[in-house]
């Protein structure tokens, strides 16, 4: 892994900080479940094992086995290999971003018009397509999603404005 | 002999015209769901299942089964055409596929891999059909205390099995069920570690966490990775399928063995990725032509796909028979099955006949009809591939928050599932498998109720698993499977120290 990282020259976050930062988040959700778990009572009720019973041990064993995974985590030797480096992640965002932005305007916009856009900017930005070959695959494939969801199969899918003009 | 008339009503019931054409279209989006990267049988079938909220539910798992038999196929094209694997499970396949397509021989591959496939499919619904109502019968008798040990099995063999650190499974699975047990307690009613947030109240749906964590998850990995399809041309035709098809009946030992591991690996949750790896070892050791492996051999085809689809097809067995599915596609259609209205495990066999076997005989109609569609279609398939990138990629997007949002016409798991993709692609690339934790987000509730439930009767004393011969064999073999990395790590220990004092 390191001769790779070397060969390409590249650079980026190291998989060992990334690794512990990933035990880090995993062992707080578990923190948190336990948390919950004391909140509603972990002990014996009146029916049995309270609310917080299960959860309460699936958080502690969550802590326990993060511990042990960061012993190891530490103990490994660092080879300096990468988690992945800028350059793949700038790839990665440019998908997270967009599709941030796309998941927050859905109950805006509705779901047609924001995929119509999401599907244009992809095949321009990204992909360099013309304009015109973007806009008519971002204008078809809501169409087609449309009838076969709303008309063919009865499923609602959340609509905007631009739905109620037309009338649905 | 009742079980064989019931299987006819089943077959009955599948070739209605109405079913025959949900299969037909099943298959085919199965398929394409296989070929894609970054859509996974898993979550193909998860954004799809809400199509079937509308139709009766035999339909419905005939549709859904049968996307799930064409990503089966589907990863096998992209293997061997591409060299990409469109699944985990068709990774062994790239060994002596590829190669095989260097040489010109893709026809032969395909034909090769589409009817081990087959064979293996079909080996395995033939053990469904015959264990699966034994199995259901004898689970008929199983109280709380037997039902969770047989989810500890299942859960413990994760642990034991998986090629992922032990330790990372156990924080996995646990952080599952922990996700699972956010919302409604069932037992009590209470509320529970949704810390005043009204969007937690339901809970986290598995529906969700599968979307985000193999859809999104994996369009992310496949972003980093850079995109250049550069496939070999699928010439197929069908003087290469019959001519390929009378040198098969060579490798019959090679099939039979694969079958056996392919089911054995799929009805213990260890899933057909394991099994194809494990099979492909296993021929390349075990063959003649053993050295030659990874440069075209046929064999090495034959070996990891009829394992993969025996274990595919087996990991419906527990399911079917127990409620406890094998693998996380197995997970998506037991929770189709909780929103039609059916109890999944045993009972099913005894109060949703039509069901049942419909799905058993949908099984062996639908592989027939996935082999006929795959080997005339390939072409076709193959040039989805050549679509870029950046044309699948947003539309698997808009696809998987179609399938999100349908789950419970909520926007906020749109959001939940861009969460779970980002969370999947960190914790996949650092060795967190994810199976465990949709599983145990599936079961999480079932697992806790009967637990409470085996606690309650024995007013707390954990005696209780191991309360009789068949409870405590269960939790046996779950302990064995648990601390099966340490078992095997002394038994090599002991062996090598053997091995030193025999050599000094």
């Amino acid at each position: 892994m390191n001769q790779n990282a070397k060969a390409t020259g590249g650079t980026g976050p190291s998989h060992r900080s990334v690794e512990i930062g990933v035990i880090g988040v995993v062992a707080l959700l578990g923190l948190i479940a336990i948390v919950g778990s004391l909140k509603v009572g972990i002990g014996w009720g009146a029916e049995g094992p309270r609310a917080g019973f299960f959860p309460f041990y699936c958080g502690l064993i969550v802590v326990i086995a993060s511990a042990v995974n960061l012993v190891n985590a530490l103990r490994a030797e660092n080879d300096g290999s990468l988690f992945a480096e800028w350059g793949q992640l700038r790839q990665v965002m440019s998908v997270v971003i967009p599709t941030a932005i796309y998941v927050f305007a859905i109950p805006y916009l509705g779901i047609y018009v924001c995929s119509a856009i999401l599907i244009a900017g992809f095949m321009i930005w990204l992909g360099r397509y013309p304009v015109h070959t973007a806009v008519a695959v971002a204008l078809a494939m809501p169409i087609v999603t449309f009838l076969m969801f709303e008309i063919w199969f009865l499923v609602p899918l959340p609509k905007g404005p631009l739905e109620s003009m037309l009338g649905y | 002999m009742e079980d064989i008339f019931n299987l006819f009503h089943g077959f009955a019931v599948v070739i209605q015209p109405f079913n025959l054409l949900l299969m037909v279209i099943g298959i085919v989006l199965g398929v394409i769901v296989g070929v894609l990267p970054g859509l996974g049988g898993a979550n193909g079938v998860a954004i799809l299942l809400p199509l079937t909220f509308s139709m009766s539910p035999t339909s419905a798992i005939i549709m859904l089964s049968c996307i799930y038999w064409g990503a089966l196929f589907g990863g096998a094209i992209t293997s061997i055409l591409f060299n990409i694997p469109g699944e985990p499970w068709s990774v062994a396949t790239t060994f002596d596929g590829y190669p095989m397509a260097q040489q010109g021989r893709a026809g032969e591959a395909l034909t090769a891999a589409f009817t081990s496939s087959f064979v293996g499919a079909l080996f395995a619904v033939i053990v469904i059909t015959l264990v699966a109502p034994l199995v259901a019968n004898f689970a008929l008798r199983f109280g709380p205390a037997e039902i969770f040990s047989v989810y500890f099995l299942a859960f413990c063999s994760f642990v034991g099995l998986s090629k992922e650190p032990p330790f990372k499974t156990v924080a996995s699975m646990m952080l599952g069920f922990a996700l699972g047990a956010v919302g409604l307690d069932q037992v009590t009613g209470q509320l529970r570690l949704t810390f005043g947030f009204p969007e937690l109240l339901s809970g986290f749906d598995f529906l969700i966490a599968v979307i985000g964590l193999f859809g999104i998850g994996e369009i992310l990995l496949t972003m980093e990775e850079g995109l250049a399809f550069r496939g070999k041309a699928a010439g197929i035709n069908p003087k290469v399928v019959l001519q390929t098809w009378m040198e098969l009946p060579r490798y019959w030992m090679v099939s039979l063995r694969s079958c056996l591991i392919g089911c054995w690996m799929g009805i213990s949750p260890a899933g057909a990725t394991p099994a194809s790896f494990m099979s492909y070892g296993i021929a390349k050791r075990i063959s003649k032509n053993g050295k030659k492996f990874g440069t075209g051999q046929i064999e090495g085809v034959v070996a990891p796909e009829t394992a993969a689809h025996a274990a595919g097809t087996s990991a419906l067995l527990p399911m079917i028979s127990l409620g406890v599915p094998g693998s996380p596609t197995a997970a998506v259609l037991l929770g189709g099955l909780l929103i039609w209205g059916l109890q999944p495990g045993p009972l099913l066999f005894t109060e949703q006949k039509d069901f049942v076997w419909g799905l058993i005989a949908s099984m062996y109609m639908g592989n027939i009809v996935g082999l006929i569609v795959v080997l005339t279609c390939v072409p076709l398939f193959a040039a989805i591939l050549r679509i870029p990138f950046s044309v699948i990629a947003p539309i698997i997007l808009v696809f998987c928050a179609i399938g999100a949002y349908t789950v419970h016409n909520n926007t906020f798991d749109i959001v939940m599932m861009l969460v779970f993709g980002i969370a999947g692609y960190f914790l996949k690339k650092t060795d967190y498998p994810l199976a465990p934790m949709v599983l145990a987000i599936v079961l999480g509730d079932k697992a806790e109720e009967s637990f409470r439930q085996a606690l309650l009767a024995s007013q707390g004393g954990l005696g209780v698993f191991f309360e009789n011969a068949l409870v405590s064999t269960i939790m046996a073999l779950g302990f064995i499977a648990l601390f099966w990395p340490i078992i095997q790590g002394g038994w090599n220990w002991l062996r090598g120290t053997q091995d030193g004092v025999t050599a000094a």
